[in-house]
């Protein structure tokens, strides 16, 4: 094996580097603290929406609900969370258990979950819309005061990707748990053999996908300080281009909780980057697809190099 | 194989309910405007769901996800071309199977020459069609010729004509795989890729047909929708994502590729119609309404999975 095959995560550090270098030679203004905490504000959520996708991504498969999902989460923060706490908590509880019980729903039947996910997404909407009708509801006081906290040094943002990504990591590539659950993705039946209850596992991934995804509507709402029932929708795609973009593969539980949220990142900036770059709104959608290809396309020397080793 | 055990009975099934529960509302009145409507609309999820079903067909991790764009991006450059002026009906039909053809070159291209997964390569190209569409589009609404729009809305022997387009392609489809070398390689393919390419299929040719083959249903649904609703709009094909995906898998056709199912693209295609009807004739809100929607589609994923199992 190559060093670079060996070392996925230099992919996603590079083409974020790379990207924000230019940024920052098209808009020398966006090197401070200021301007790093407005560039990457809303790459928070984002992130921790992409951590959510990659816990689902670990066991192969999809989530095409995730979108709803934290569209759901969000309007829950933005309307019971503020006006009556405990209930508003207890909601979003049962919303994580409830995708920990979706997980063992589609082990145990062996149901495909891009389609039961597919059929989710339509569920969670329907609730969102019922809760919300109409874009409305305000943050709770001490989220909004969270999400726009000014840490000394780095700008919240940035402090956050750091906390979220240190915790997964540790939890998902240092703690004995996290291995048992890539090792559903490597390989489900030889978990099994080992003693372990690939249910429960299966379980234990989906009810954390709903935790990150609780967390991330509870930070978007932070930041947007209201809600309503499409917030997030683009977040599903969104979500499975970060974590691709971080070295994740569909299969085989190879995925990165470090790489995931540089790769959120590094598509929130794609976002900014074109706009900095003066290019016209008619090209924006467009130019953030090329990036996508060109950050991918780099992904080719790290696979040969490391198949042909 | 009895009937009951046959996975397309089952979309055809819930579509019947459907309907009929639509009706019981109404004591019977009406059956033949629902049906109507139902043939009308569900056209357009027949049509891409067949494309859809051939790619989800050669096996997990193929899916196209460019399909919304691509509808737009043909239907948006076929209206300006024709401008609305009549006799231009066939031109612009030429010029938006031409953009299927075209987005389905670009999405197998990024398939095979940058070994990207399909369901990124395909939604990563979509936004670049986007951007050509809305690029082309410039907000402009242009009328489909007056010739295309009657066409599009008309109606032969009492069905819609969309709905015999549609019924075309299932026919054409069914045959292609059930009769044709090709429908056997795209099979064969779906089931099990290594197998394939080792007995002599030559695998990459049936990769790309395919990839092309969704993109030039998308397309021809995208001019059909466009001249059946007056004109193209940049948000026309947005919920034809999940429904593309959804009436493949309510049709019976296994998500995990190799085994396709025609009839039940339709069935499911009229049932996603219908069971929004019902559900707005018995005066469900829009959030009732999705969760309902969403609770039936997995339901039916499960009888439908049970079933499988047991047979």
């Amino acid at each position: 094996m190559t060093f670079l095959a060996r070392h996925r995560i230099i992919l996603p550090v590079v083409s974020l580097a790379v990207l924000l270098a230019a940024t920052f030679y098209m808009q020398p203004r966006a090197m401070s603290y200021f301007g790093l905490n407005l560039l990457f504000n809303l790459a928070v959520p984002i992130a921790l929406a992409t951590i959510a996708q990659m816990m689902i991504i670990m066991v192969n498969d999809i989530d095409l609900s995730l979108g709803a999902f934290v569209s759901l989460a969000a309007c829950v923060t933005a309307t019971f969370l503020n006006d009556a706490p405990m209930l508003g908590l207890l909601i979003l509880l049962a919303l994580v258990l409830s995708y920990a019980v979706l997980g063992a729903v589609i082990h145990a039947l062996e149901l495909p979950a891009i389609v039961v996910t597919l059929g989710m997404s339509f569920v969670w909407g329907g609730i969102a819309l019922f809760i919300l009708p109409s874009p409305g509801g305000a943050a709770p006081g001490w989220l909004r005061t969270l999400m726009t906290v000014k840490p000394p040094f780095a700008p919240m943002a940035v402090v956050a990707a750091v906390i979220i990504a240190a915790v997964t990591h540790l939890l998902i590539m240092r703690s004995g748990i996290g291995t048992v659950l890539r090792g559903v993705g490597g390989n489900a039946r030889s978990v099994a053999r080992a003693g372990w209850s690939v249910i429960r596992l299966k379980a234990l991934a989906y009810g954390l996908a709903g935790l990150f995804g609780v967390l991330a509507g509870m930070a978007l709402v932070g930041l947007a300080t209201s809600a309503d029932a499409n917030i997030a929708l683009r977040y599903t795609l969104l979500s499975i281009a970060g974590v691709i973009l971080g070295g994740g593969e569909f299969t085989g539980g190879k995925v990165s909780p470090t790489g995931a949220v540089i790769g959120a990142f590094t598509l929130t900036l794609a976002a900014s980057f074109l706009s900095f770059m003066r290019l016209s709104p008619d090209w924006q959608i467009g130019a953030q697809g090329a990036i996508l290809i060109l950050v991918l396309t780099a992904r080719l020397i790290f696979r040969q190099k490391g198949s042909e080793a | 194989m009895s009937v009951l055990s046959r996975p397309w009975l089952w979309s055809w099934l819930a579509a019947a309910a459907a309907f009929s529960l639509t009706l019981g509302l109404t004591s019977g009145r009406g059956a033949g405007e629902l049906g109507y409507a139902a043939l009308s609309f569900g056209a357009f999820a027949a049509i891409v769901g067949l494309g859809q079903m051939l790619v989800i067909t050669l096996g997990p991790g193929n899916v196209d996800l460019s399909i919304p764009a691509t509808m737009t991006l043909a239907a948006t450059l076929a209206l300006k071309a024709m401008g609305s002026d009549p006799g231009t009906a066939f031109l612009g039909l030429v010029i938006a199977l031409a953009v299927g053809f075209g987005t389905g070159v670009a999405n197998y291209a990024l398939i095979f020459l940058l070994r990207l997964p399909p369901i990124i390569a395909t939604l990563a190209a979509s936004l670049i069609y986007q951007s050509l569409a809305i690029w082309s589009n410039r907000g402009l609404r242009i009328k489909p010729p007056a010739g295309l729009a009657d066409f599009a809305t008309g109606r032969f022997l009492g069905l819609p004509n969309v709905a015999w387009v549609g019924l075309a392609l299932a026919i054409l489809v069914w045959v292609v795989l059930e009769r044709s070398v090709w429908g056997r390689w795209l099979l064969a393919t779906g089931q099990n890729l290594r197998v394939a390419r080792l007995a002599g299929v030559p695998v990459e040719l049936v990769r790309a047909s395919t990839y092309i083959s969704v993109a030039v249903f998308a397309s021809l649904a995208g001019y059909l929708l466009a001249s059946f609703s007056g004109g193209a709009a940049l948000n026309m094909g947005q919920e034809y994502l999940l429904m593309s995906i959804a009436v493949v898998v309510i049709g019976g056709s296994s998500i995990a590729g190799g085994n396709s199912n025609v009839p039940g693209v339709w069935g499911a295609a009229l049932f996603m119609f219908l069971v929004v009807s019902m559900l707005n004739s018995y005066g469900a809100g829009a959030g009732v309404r999705n969760v309902l929607t969403g609770t039936i589609i997995i339901a039916i994923v499960i009888a439908a999975s049970s079933r499988r199992a047991r047979t």
